[in-house]
């Protein structure tokens, strides 16, 4: 069993949601990203997604674009990023991490060049937001191959029956997109997701996270009812944008203690 | 490649290994719907029709060759023919491609237009069609972009587009992009993105190419009544690559016929200051929804390009001229800012027509090779849009302030 699965399982039985904490590698500097990985899981995080930073994120909001451009800035590249999860994995053998970032950063390392130093350095997915299952056939191998889960967008435009093909493309879950738009946007419609969750979750047969727009209490216990995780980003990269570097760590911690609390209380559960 | 039997992209949107569908999930349907309301407005005879009514009526087509006796005589070799795609309404190429997708909108349902816009050609161009239309019409623009293309950008204000700047990355084409697609995935539902050349995720490069092959057809009715023959060489410059594709296209099976597709070498390849990835040899990688020949660093992250013309200024290029390249069908070459320069004034002096910055290099390219070749050889230079609105850029560089 991967990882992931056993975060969601154990999760499951304990009647509660996975939150999922969304950083990119590198914002603000290439030094300060372990501390918040291990900030994330002191705030009580289940799985910490990773961002790879690109030049040219078609689908990210000004937040992240802003995050990526700090990182690239400061020398951040795919192969550092796995120096960073290697050390984090040296701390932390339980929280899964997954990269999420866009195709071409991968390609220029190579499919399995990737998969091979992601698996090495402890990484346990990765999520390639321009790499519908239609064009990567070749790297769904080598992250197989890797034994590496390979996680799945889908979105408010999907019909049921992509539900099902994408599902079988990927594994350890689905990463449902909230809303028509890019990261950090804040228009999520709650009585569509609320009809569209239970048929995703009924049609992909493994654990569904929501992301996009969400960034507070009341929006994480509104997804929490309907999802098995919840994904914040945005929100928490305005957090590390407005503290200073040396408290960044802590308001983060603090920030994603909040959340949990918030999704344990609805949940009705006790950590 | 001697079989002519050439019928790419496939079903999936590849050209070989280039091309596709890079895109993120929430685009995926909307792709899908485009290509379907794509493939049947092709098959349609009442499509075709009205998109050729509008290319003569409203455009102005057909664009007429011009053989540039002069500067023809002054090289001393090869005859230049310019296939003047700069009488075009809105003095370019890029109108070809933006009625066929307007009608294309109409036919969709969809209110509401979107584009890039580099040099500002394809941005007028969409405005233009929206205002004939009838569409709400907002177009993305890098702000290093419209400090350069002020003239176009009041122009697309007066059609009564939205003209936003985009301040992201290198605030260039790639950019503007990047912005379009942003928008796109966030009001899916009721807008039409017109992407402007032969790139983007599958079916724009195709459909892109078949709206603007209307130049490649022309050219091989006129250039035997005109002159009795096809030519040795077809020649245009590559940007993204639209009027390139849009002449070479018809030409394919024309196996005696040179394709040779012209990049900008900016300040010299060696400078590494250029957009000219094929040229370049430079690695494939995927952006902007498809794979092909991209310039980036050691790690993937796509690097800044310069041009003179900012139409040319894009880190990628078409995935089917990948193809071409690979398949050795078309040559690809690049020419410098000063060489585009001096083709500008030289074809401003000798043949009283003020090319674009973009079509200058390929005029520059034909200028380079036409001394060495016979008089009795014709190349066919793609001059693809006119000048005006280059006139501050020029000015600069001669030390002329307006």
């Amino acid at each position: 069993m991967s990882r992931i699965q056993s975060v969601f399982q154990n999760l499951q039985a304990a009647g509660r949601k996975a939150l999922i904490p969304f950083i990119t590698a590198g914002d603000p500097d290439g030094e300060l990203t372990l501390p918040l990985m291990r900030a994330l899981v002191a705030g009580g995080a289940d799985i910490i997604e990773l961002g790879v930073p690109f030049s040219d994120p078609m689908a990210d909001g000004p937040t992240i674009q802003r995050a990526s451009e700090r990182a690239l800035a400061g020398g951040m590249s795919l192969g550092k990023v796995l120096d960073i999860v290697r050390a984090f994995r040296a701390m932390d053998d339980a929280t899964p991490v997954v990269l999420m970032g866009y195709a071409n950063p991968i390609e220029a390392m190579g499919n399995n060049t990737f998969a091979a130093a992601a698996r090495d350095a402890g990484v346990d997915g990765a999520l390639v937001v321009d790499y519908p299952p239609e064009e990567c056939a070749d790297f769904s191998v080598a992250l197989r191959a890797a034994g590496l889960d390979q996680i799945f967008l889908l979105a408010p435009t999907s019909s049921e029956q992509r539900f099902r093909d994408v599902a079988k493309a990927g594994s350890g879950y689905i990463y449902y997109v909230s809303l028509k738009g890019v990261t950090g946007a804040a228009n999520i419609d709650y009585g569509e997701l609320g009809r569209r969750i239970p048929r995703v979750r009924a049609a992909v047969g493994m654990p569904v996270g929501v992301g996009f727009g969400i960034r507070d209490d009341a929006s994480a216990k509104k997804i929490g009812a309907l999802a098995d995780a919840v994904v914040i980003g945005s929100r928490i990269i305005e957090e590390i944008e407005a503290s200073p570097r040396d408290r960044a760590a802590a308001k983060v911690e603090a920030f994603v203690r909040g959340i949990r609390a918030a999704l344990d209380e609805a949940a009705g559960a006790t950590p | 490649m001697t079989d002519m039997q050439y019928s790419l992209p496939d079903a999936q949107g590849h050209f070989g290994p280039y091309g596709g569908v890079f895109v993120a999930e929430t685009l995926m349907p909307a792709l899908a719907e485009l290509r379907a309301a794509y493939e049947a407005s092709r098959s349609d005879p009442a499509f075709t029709t009205e998109f050729e009514h509008e290319l003569k009526h409203y455009v102005g087509r057909p664009t007429p060759i011009y053989h540039a006796r002069r500067l023809s005589e002054k090289l001393g070799g090869a005859q230049i023919l310019l296939k003047r795609e700069d009488l075009n309404h809105t003095g370019a190429h890029k109108v070809n491609n933006c009625i066929g997708q307007a009608l294309l909108a109409r036919r969709m349902g969809k209110p509401r237009i979107i584009a890039e816009t580099g040099a500002g050609q394809h941005g007028v161009a969409t405005a233009t069609v929206a205002a004939r239309y009838g569409f709400e019409c907002v177009v993305y623009m890098g702000s290093e972009d419209i400090k350069r293309q002020a003239a176009n950008v009041y122009r697309m204000k007066l059609l009564g587009a939205t003209v936003v700047p985009v301040e992201s990355g290198s605030k260039t084409l790639k950019d503007a992009l990047n912005e379009a697609m942003r928008d796109w995935v966030t009001n899916v539902s009721n807008t039409f993105y017109i992407i402007g050349t032969v790139a983007g995720p599958h079916p724009y490069p195709a459909m892109v190419r078949d709206f603007q092959t209307v130049i490649g057809k022309e050219c091989l009715v006129q250039m035997p009544e005109a002159f009795g023959r096809q030519p040795d060489a077809v020649i245009a410059c590559v940007g993204g690559g639209s009027n390139a594709m849009g002449i070479f296209h018809p030409y394919i099976p024309q196996e005696g016929v040179r394709l040779i597709g012209v990049e900008a070498a900016g300040e010299g390849i060696a400078t590494g200051r250029h957009a000219a990835p094929l040229t370049a040899n430079a690695k494939a990688g995927v952006l902007h929804g498809n794979r092909s020949y991209l310039m980036q660093d050691e790690n993937g992250q796509i690097i800044e390009t310069h041009s003179i013309s900012a139409g040319l200024d894009y880190p990628g290029v078409g995935p089917e001229h990948a193809w071409l390249k690979d398949s050795g069908r078309a040559e690809y070459a690049a020419i410098t800012d000063s060489e585009a320069l001096e083709a500008f004034h030289a074809l401003c002096r000798l043949e009283g027509i003020i090319p674009a910055l973009e079509s200058s290099h390929a005029a520059a390219y034909a200028m380079k090779i036409a001394p060495a070749l016979g008089k009795d050889k014709l190349l066919l230079v793609n001059l693809s849009g006119r000048g005006d609105k280059d006139i501050h850029t020029v000015g600069e560089h001669s030390g002329i302030r307006f």
